[in-house]
C-alpha cells in the first residue's frame, strides 16, 4: 500500500507517536511527583492535604 | 470566564475531571481519523505520501496555537501578576515545541519524495523554525533564572516578542513565493481538499487539539503543586 514511500510514511508516524507518548507521559509523572510532595510537605507540617 | 478561572482552587477542582474527559475524547477521535486517514486512497500526485498530512498538518496547527497559549498566558502574567497564568505559560512550552520539533521532523520526511530534499530555507519552513527557537529560548530562559518572579517576567516578555512571529508563519505562504503549499483549507469558496482527506484531517487535527488540552490542564496542574511545594519547604524553614 505505501510502496516505495514507506521509508518516509512509517518514520512520520512512529516519531509522532513516540514525541506524543513522551509529553504525555512526563506530564503525568510530574503532575504525579509534585502532587506527592505536596502530601508529603503537607504531613511533615502537620496540616490536612489540599483537596482536590 | 478567564477571572473565574484564576482562582487556582477553582481551577484545581475543575481541571481535575476536565484533563481525564479531554485526554479520552482525544483518543476517541484520533483513532477515528487514524482509522480514516489510513484507508484512504493514495492522492494522484503525491501517492502514499499524503498520509504524511494526517500527522504534520494537526503537529504544525498546534506548534502555533500552543505558542498563542504561551503568549497569552504570558501577557495576563504580565498585566496581572498571577501566578496561574505564569503556570500556564510556563506549562505551554514544552508542549508546543514538542509539536513544532513534529512539524519539522514530519515535514522533512513529506519534502525529500515530494521536493527532492529533507531542507529548504523556505520561508514557511524557517519561520517554523524561528517559532521552534523562541521556544527553546523560552525554556532555556526560564532554567537560567532562578528568582521564580524574575524568570516569569523576562520569559514571558521573551514570549510575547516570539508572537511577531505568528502571523508571518501563517502568511508565509502568501506573502512570499513557497516551496510549501499555499492554505488549501480556510480558503474562499471552501476548502480545496478532497472530502476523503478533509474529513480524517480534521478529526486528528481536532484530536490532537483535545489532547493538547488534556496535556496542558495536567502541565498547569503539576505546576500549581510544584509552585505550593516550594511556598511549604520555605513554611518548614520558618
Amino acid at each position: 500500500m505505501l510502496g516505495k514511500y514507506a521509508g518516509y510514511v512509517i518514520p512520520a508516524y512512529v516519531i509522532s507517536a513516540l514525541v506524543i507518548g513522551a509529553l504525555a507521559a512526563d506530564s503525568l509523572a510530574r503532575a504525579r511527583r509534585w502532587r506527592a510532595e505536596v502530601k508529603k510537605r503537607e504531613q511533615l507540617l502537620g496540616r490536612e492535604p489540599d483537596a482536590p | 470566564m478567564i477571572t473565574a478561572l484564576a482562582n487556582p482552587q477553582r481551577f484545581m477542582a475543575l481541571s481535575r475531571w476536565l484533563a481525564p474527559v479531554l485526554g479520552a475524547a482525544a483518543v476517541a477521535l484520533g483513532s477515528v481519523g487514524l482509522g480514516m486517514g489510513l484507508n484512504a486512497p493514495p492522492d494522484y500526485q503525491q501517492g502514499a505520501t499524503v498520509l504524511i498530512m494526517f500527522v504534520h498538518v494537526p503537529a504544525a496547527w498546534l506548534g502555533m496555537f500552543a505558542y498563542a497559549c504561551l503568549a497569552g498566558s504570558a501577557f495576563f502574567g504580565l498585566v496581572f501578576r498571577h501566578s496561574l497564568a505564569d503556570a500556564a505559560a510556563r506549562a505551554a512550552a514544552p508542549l508546543g515545541a514538542g509539536f513544532t520539533l513534529l512539524a519539522l521532523i514530519t515535514g522533512s520526511l513529506w519534502g525529500r519524495p515530494m521536493w527532492g530534499a529533507w531542507w529548504v530555507w523556505d520561508a514557511r519552513l524557517t519561520s517554523e523554525l524561528i517559532l521552534f527557537l523562541f521556544y527553546v529560548g523560552y525554556l532555556a530562559l526560564r532554567a537560567a533564572i532562578d528568582d521564580e518572579a524574575k524568570a516569569d517576567r523576562a520569559a514571558s516578555i521573551l514570549a510575547l516578542v516570539g508572537a511577531v512571529n505568528l502571523p508571518i508563519v501563517h502568511y508565509s505562504v502568501v506573502w512570499w513565493n513557497s516551496l510549501h503549499q499555499g492554505e488549501s483549507i480556510f480558503v474562499k469558496g471552501g476548502p480545496l481538499l478532497a472530502a476523503v482527506y478533509l474529513w480524517p484531517l480534521a478529526l486528528m487535527g481536532l484530536a490532537y487539539t483535545l489532547g493538547f488540552g488534556a496535556l496542558w490542564l495536567v502541565r498547569i496542574r503539576a505546576e500549581v503543586w510544584r509552585r505550593r511545594a516550594g511556598a511549604l519547604a520555605v513554611q518548614a524553614a520558618r
